[in-house]
């Protein structure tokens, strides 16, 4: 893979506008702050980048790295590498929809590769592209843990298993038409049941 | 009570011996489905055991580790100190990021409760007042499913303060990972539960000394604390009952790649690996004869030919005796159609991305096994350089602070172990095509 995935990019950009927490967060921060004991609150770390990325249209700035160091009394060099290191941390903006294949064996031995083909077609993005229009960016990523379901995909934070090019195209086609997508296996299974 | 022997003939694991009813997410996942299938019956009774009771207890049930390792979950609980004044901590991996491994979804999304029980009577066995459930990032839906499931057990009063009118004071948090499968090596996902890079820790000391914040620290697996209660509630004489000696209990298997219908079941301990591809997934694509090879435990496992595929039982012992092992127990099998040389090369590629960087044999040495990978799959590299691929491996295997180096070499050397003068074949080919 290449360095050009939003995940794995150690290059941090600013995005020009100062980071503050909504009111929201700043609620949600006391909570999950309260799950560690005092003077640990680093532990928090990982969560209030997943609250910040949230907040900021799917990935992290400068100025949420700023923030975050603020709140937890961090160096910022201890919450970059935290943020540069975990996959999920998008170091650079990315599309609405963050389409991530799985290319590990087990999705691979049950056709992957059409699925990215596919993917790539409809969505006119090549891996690690962001659409024109802003809607998808494609990466390909290691094991997402659904193998009894191969190939599968994660779209933002729903899963799309058992698929082939047919359900995948439409799966993309519904996300263009705004229309809604049914989670989980594309041949009616209920979870990974032999059937 | 007889155990059975390994090689006994075995019968498909009897509906009413599942520890997980709910695999499959049929029944109501929370806890009115939870209450019908047993959990929180008798919670209290079994919390007023005295705690080295409940050790004995699993012990003797012969449970072993479902992460990988397969030691002994009832002996790993007892190296945690007594009585130390200290605050000890369970800490639970769900960071299941195997390829091929996808058993611990399905219990936290479709029988969360079987988890958050688990964890409440493993940490007051181990003296721990809290534990953290460090679940990998990806799973969103089966995070929400299982702080649900928490909300239940605090707001019924089965966890918390007082948990089940015991006297025992207990708090459970999830804890998040971002997507790093070297957060699933346990002194890691310590480093990341503390809020840094998951970067292995050298052992010893070990966690049960020194683990989370430098107290005593048990990690277990989502399968080893969801199998306990019910352990506890049936005996661990009816555990032994399943599977055989040392090998006991039931385990649930994922299978993945060529096979009619991949699927995840929970099944016998032992179960003979042909029986569970035909039986459960309904066979090979394209017939038994068609099978090239089976990765029996996760990516990490060495791979199976076929001819061993005939017979192995699917325990941690007999697989071991066959130069494999049971590993997380997802199963990948490979059959003829496929390039079992690329299902490598896209393992090495996993491990490459996955390597956390710190000890140089295996962040170099998983780029270039990678690299060499990728020419081997094009048939570019000659016999006495797959020797030296070879001989990289075993200097990267043993020579790293955790065990991420051994699981990207070892399926390289399965690989040419097994199908050696195939790979030289393939380098001959292009040889003559050129």
């Amino acid at each position: 893979m290449s360095g050009n995935h939003p995940g794995l990019s150690n290059n941090f950009s600013r995005s020009g506008v100062k980071f503050s927490w909504s009111k929201d967060n700043l609620k949600s921060i006391k909570n999950i702050i309260s799950k560690y004991p005092k003077g640990r609150e680093q532990s928090a770390v990982m969560p209030l980048l997943y609250l910040a990325q949230e907040q900021n249209h799917n990935w992290i700035s400068i100025e949420c790295i700023e923030t975050i160091a603020e709140t937890l009394s961090m160096p910022k060099i201890r919450v970059t590498e935290v943020a540069s290191f975990y996959s999920m941390y998008n170091t650079r903006p990315v599309g609405e929809n963050l389409v991530q294949i799985c290319r590990t064996s087990p999705c691979w031995l049950r056709g992957s590769n059409k699925i990215t083909n596919t993917i790539c077609k409809e969505t006119k993005c090549e891996i690690n592209d962001t659409s024109e229009d802003n809607k998808f960016t494609v990466v390909e990523v290691e094991c997402l843990g659904a193998c009894s379901n191969g190939p599968m995909i994660q779209i933002n934070n729903d899963f799309f298993e058992d698929l082939d090019e047919d359900s995948t195209k439409k799966i993309i086609d519904n996300i263009k038409e705004g229309k809604p997508n049914i989670i989980g296996s594309q041949k009616g299974r209920r979870s990974s049941e032999n059937a | 009570m007889v155990l059975k022997k390994v090689g006994e003939a075995q019968k498909m694991l009897n509906a009413k011996d599942k520890v997980f009813q709910n695999l499959h997410g049929f029944q109501e996942p929370f806890i009115e489905g939870a209450l019908e299938r047993g959990s929180w019956s008798n919670t209290k009774e079994i919390l007023s055991k005295n705690q080295n009771d409940i050790i004995e207890l699993v012990k003797s049930s012969q449970l072993r580790g479902r992460g990988g390792a397969g030691f002994s979950t009832g002996l790993k609980w007892s190296f945690m100190p007594k009585d130390t004044g200290k605050q000890h901590y369970l800490v639970v991996n769900a960071d299941e990021s195997e390829p091929g491994t996808c058993k611990d979804r399905e219990i936290i999304r479709n029988d969360p409760h079987t988890l958050v029980e688990g964890c409440l009577i493993a940490s007051y066995a181990i003296q721990a007042s809290k534990c953290y459930i460090y679940i990998r990032g990806e799973y969103h839906y089966e995070y929400v499913q299982l702080e649900k499931a928490i909300e239940e057990a605090y707001n019924r009063g089965y966890i918390g303060k007082n948990a089940c009118g015991s006297g025992f004071d207990f708090d459970l948090y999830v804890h998040r990972g971002a997507g790093a499968y070297i957060c699933g090596e346990e002194t890691a996902l310590l480093e990341s539960l503390e809020g840094k890079k998951g970067q292995p820790r050298l052992k010893p000391p070990f966690p049960a000394g020194v683990g989370l914040y430098g107290m005593p620290t048990t990690i277990n697996n989502v399968e080893s604390i969801a199998v306990v209660p019910t352990i506890l509630r049936r005996g661990p004489d009816w555990f032994k009952s399943i599977g055989s000696e040392n090998n006991t209990g039931t385990k649930i298997f994922c299978i993945s790649g060529s096979v009619n219908k991949p699927c995840t079941v929970e099944e016998e301990m032992g179960i003979p690996l042909k029986e569970l591809v035909e039986k459960h997934c309904h066979g090979v694509e394209g017939g038994w004869d068609n099978l090239k090879a089976i990765v029996p435990g996760g990516s990490s496992t060495p791979m199976l030919p076929k001819n061993i595929c005939e017979s192995v039982l699917m325990n941690f012992d007999d697989l071991k005796a066959n130069g494999s092992g049971l590993g997380t127990a997802g199963v990948i099998v490979v059959n003829k159609n496929n390039d079992i040389a690329e299902v490598i090369e896209r393992f090495a590629h996993f491990y490459k991305h996955e390597s956390c960087g710190q000890c140089t044999p295996c962040r170099e040495g998983t780029g270039w096994m990678h690299r060499m990978m990728q020419r081997l799959v094009r048939g570019e590299i000659s016999p006495e350089q797959i020797e030296l691929l070879e001989n990289v491996t075993k200097q990267v295997e043993g020579h790293t602070i955790c065990a991420l180096g051994d699981a990207a070499a070892w399926p390289i050397q399965g690989l040419i172990k097994n199908f050696k003068s195939e790979l030289i074949s393939k380098y001959n080919k292009k040889l003559k095509a050129s």
